[in-house]
């Protein structure tokens, strides 16, 4: 008797273990919160944000490289122009800027009172200084690949700046949101100091990053006074953490982690992460370099499908290599070219001479959970036509040596941004000479197009050029495209003033809380 | 003095040895700090560029050499990915996983060896075999899931401390440590179990087999003198370099629960810095863990020496 009273309480106990281990989130959907809030807004107070990666990085704005630095520093630095949250460029460390007639030549007039973070004011020399950098004037490589069409950079006198290009370029202004340093200053690298309205206090590696609010900002003084990014690498410690108010803003989380969130205490806020994210098939290799296997494959993809598995249907499809937020390039005839059609599929996988589908491994950076969940969608929906694909979990580190610098694959699923905010740096890539054609695109058509558009005289006419490019890597069917992602933010409710840009970056300075 | 001598050389060849293998598989896996510090705007100039400035194209065997130099003038190197001086990144870390690491050990003896007493003592009975279902179900709950459950329960229900919010040792002692005690029941939950059950099982075969034991009993001891006075002693000598590995198992399990917790510690350190091949943080944590498991185990050698005599005759 006692042996099987004792058996029985073991069992609940184990069964109530495992119970409580299931459970997911719950099934109601946070309230979109609105922005414009009715309450005044106060100057004054500290916030802290959370991140799910450190920034293992330099912190020298001409060095980084990570999207998250890049996100993060966007409050600390500042280029001769600067971009707003709605796409513009506007005029930042210079006041203002003329092109020359036959756009080889900018003249910028440096705007007056700005100052460094270390109390210097910005000269002549140190915007000379910083742009040579990156254009790798001073010998050396250039830092910033896009600035390698400097031919020069001059100074007449200490409120100008001249700077001369090598060919024409219209939309070379875009460039110039690279940072401005003060000349002499060597330890970028570990304390950044900048132009910005934030500047750099400490940080602790795996911990903290800490920026206070520069007060001799030129522009428009940040609301609060300090800014600490905590980093928290695990999803479920960062949702305790937002729930136990530790954390009071975070963005990029996913639909499961804001659902668990305290509705009284927080807004979850919907913006796009700005990023392409598809099926990227390496041209060169068979079954892959035939134009009727990637349609097969295109046809095959059922987008929404994948939205709504891996996101609650969340997200933006894409048709191209552009998203929305680009609205004057965003072709959205392309979105639907390849409506859902596997018996398509199939027809076209038979016409190509593959008549029993084939097999295919898709390696995939295991460190974004997103791009991993699209892929096994995916797997499903090309198993559906015959195709067996295998997903290959790699980390970050491999993938960009393996995948993206040694071009050593079949098909990857990731998310390719612009790296500056310009049109073109999403369609240059695929041009087959580039050397960031990590999927080996060689359509001569294409090469023509770019050239034409570079050459363009006119901004309508470079725009239809882009176009007819986006339309181009469609209907060869270049990838497989399927959306830019949806950047779910959580906000503290007393907190208001986040503005979405059309770049992956968080501006904290108009970020307040409100009485 | 011979022993001492000895046991310091076997510590640091261990220690070479565990350097070299670490060296060793950087190598053998893909990826390299370069393209993860260049990123998506790698060019082969700049990744060959990169490499010469960070000492990585020279030879294998060079490499190693220059990286033994710097540790024995006491010059870590420079982390790739923050660009700090390794020395004073680990600085701050290890005290606070020193901190974790030292609670859970001091919740581990003082819950497991009471109750692998008393358990022993009251061998079979009720309680004996109520405390034995608990050990089981200790021993098979991951500490990840305690961890997130004794947050929860602790930290948003209860409130007895703020999720996320770490407290520095150098900030605030008291509050730092009100927050590591949570992480170290976490740790030191399914390995209280587990002594509990080494000290229990090595108590009994002592009582099974032992001559002495009946010896004492004829003379008239109660089974409490036998236990203590003389099983026990016998009895510790496992358990004692059990909680050698005990200790040195925490220290590399610290990751997950330093994750979960959100605590800057060095696990989550080596962790992260693997994933973007900072070689000069990895070895040196590498290194550190190294000295510490071998630490451990002397300490364990002379305690088991110091209570069994029999095992000073070398």
């Amino acid at each position: 008797m006692k042996k099987r009273r004792l058996a029985l309480f073991l069992a609940l106990v184990m069964l109530g273990t495992a119970l409580c281990g299931c459970g997911g989130g719950s099934a109601n959907e946070s309230a979109q919160g609105s922005n414009g809030k009715n309450g005044t807004a106060v100057r004054g107070g500290e916030i802290t944000v959370g991140i799910a990666q450190d920034l293992e990085d330099s912190l020298d704005p001409h060095m980084m490289v990570a999207a998250g630095t890049k996100e993060v520093l966007f409050n600390v630095f500042e280029g001769l122009v600067k971009p707003n949250s709605d796409g513009e460029l506007i005029p930042a460390v210079a006041e203002s800027y003329q092109t020359s007639d036959d756009e080889t030549t900018y003249t910028f007039t440096l705007r007056k009172g700005v100052k460094f973070h270390n109390g210097q004011p910005v000269t002549a020399d140190d915007v000379i200084y910083s742009i040579s950098r990156c254009a790798g004037l001073s010998g050396g490589d250039p830092l910033v690949p896009a600035l390698s069409a400097v031919k020069s950079i001059t100074s007449p006198d200490s409120k100008t700046i001249v700077i001369t290009l090598k060919e024409p370029n219209n939309e070379f202004l875009a460039y110039l949101t690279v940072a401005i340093v003060p000349k002499d200053y060597t330890e970028q690298s570990t304390r950044p100091v900048g132009t910005g309205p934030f500047r750099f206090v400490s940080r602790s590696p795996q911990e903290s990053i800490v920026l206070e609010r520069f007060a001799d900002y030129w522009g428009n003084a940040a609301y609060v006074d300090k800014v600490t990014y905590k980093i928290y690498e695990n999803a479920d410690a960062l949702v305790l953490a937002l729930n136990s108010g530790s954390i009071d803003l975070c963005a990029h989380l996913t639909p499961d982690q804001t659902s668990q969130l305290s509705t009284d205490t927080f807004q979850v806020l919907e913006g796009t992460m700005n990023l392409v994210q598809a099926v990227y098939l390496n041209n060169a290799q068979p079954p892959f370099d035939n134009e009727k296997v990637r349609q097969a494959l295109s046809y095959a993809l059922n987008v929404q499908q994948i939205m709504d598995l891996m996101a609650d249907g969340h997200g933006a499809r894409v048709g191209s290599s552009m998203y929305p937020a680009f609205t004057k390039y965003f072709d959205d005839s392309l979105t639907n070219y390849y409506a859902y059609d596997p018996l398509k599929a199939k027809q076209l996988l038979v016409e190509a001479g593959y008549p029993n589908g084939f097999s295919m491994t898709i390696k995939v950076p295991s460190n974004y959970q997103p791009h991993m969940d699209t892929a096994e969608v995916v797997v499903e929906q090309l198993r559906a036509v015959g195709v067996n694909a295998a997903i290959q979990p790699v980390d970050w580190s491999t993938w960009l040596s393996d995948v993206y610098t040694g071009r050593n694959f079949q098909a990857t699923v990731v998310g390719v941004d612009a790296s500056n905010m310009t049109a073109r740096s999403m369609l240059d890539r695929f041009v087959s000479t580039s050397g960031k054609n990590f999927i080996n695109y060689n359509n001569s058509e294409y090469d023509a197009l770019y050239e034409k558009a570079i050459a363009a005289s006119d901004d309508a006419e470079q725009t239809a050029l882009y176009k007819q490019m986006e339309r181009k890597l469609t209907e060869t069917a270049a990838n497989l495209y399927i959306q830019d992602l949806s950047d779910l933010v959580a906000m503290k409710k007393n907190l208001d003033g986040l503005h979405f840009y059309p770049i992956y970056v968080l501006d904290l300075s108009t970020i307040h809380y409100v009485e | 003095m011979k022993y001492t001598a000895k046991k310091l050389l076997l510590a640091a060849v261990t220690m070479v040895i565990v350097s070299f293998l670490a060296f060793l598989a950087f190598q053998i896996i893909p990826g390299d700090p370069t393209t993860t510090l260049l990123g998506t705007d790698a060019t082969p100039e700049r990744v060959e560029a990169l490499r010469h400035s960070l000492g990585l194209d020279r030879p294998f065997l060079v490499r190693y050499g220059s990286w033994v130099a710097g540790f024995f003038r006491g010059a870590l190197g420079t982390s790739y990915s923050y660009s700090m001086p390794v020395g004073s990144m680990l600085g701050g870390k290890i005290p606070i996983t020193g901190l974790l690491t030292g609670l859970s050990f001091v919740l581990i003896v003082a819950v497991s060896l009471p109750v692998g007493l008393l358990s022993s003592q009251k061998e079979n009975s009720r309680l004996d075999q109520v405390l034995d279902a608990v050990n089981q179900v200790l021993m098979a709950v991951p500490p990840f899931f305690t961890g997130i459950l004794l947050t929860y329960v602790f930290g948003l229900v209860l409130k007895w401390f703020t999720p996320g919010s770490f407290v520095a040792p150098g900030e605030n002692f008291g509050a730092c440590l009100r927050y590591l005690i949570f992480p170290a029941v976490a740790i030191a939950l399914p390995r209280i179990a587990m002594t509990v059950k080494m000290l229990r099982s090595s108590m009994q075969s002592e009582l099974r087999r032992a001559g002495y034991v009946r010896t004492a009993y004829s003379r008239g001891d109660s089974r409490r003198r036998v236990l203590y006075g003389h099983v026990l002693r016998n009895a510790l000598v496992p358990v004692v370099t059990f909680l050698a590995m005990t200790m040195a198992d925490i220290v590399a399990g610290s990751v997950v629960i330093e994750q979960v917790f959100a605590i800057p510690g060095m696990g989550q350190l080596l962790l992260r810095s693997v994933s973007t091949r900072d070689f000069p943080v990895v070895q040196a944590i590498i290194v550190i863990i190294a000295f510490w498991v071998v630490l451990v185990n002397f300490l364990a050698d002379v305690i088991n020496q110091r209570i069994d005599p029999r095992l000073r005759l070398q």
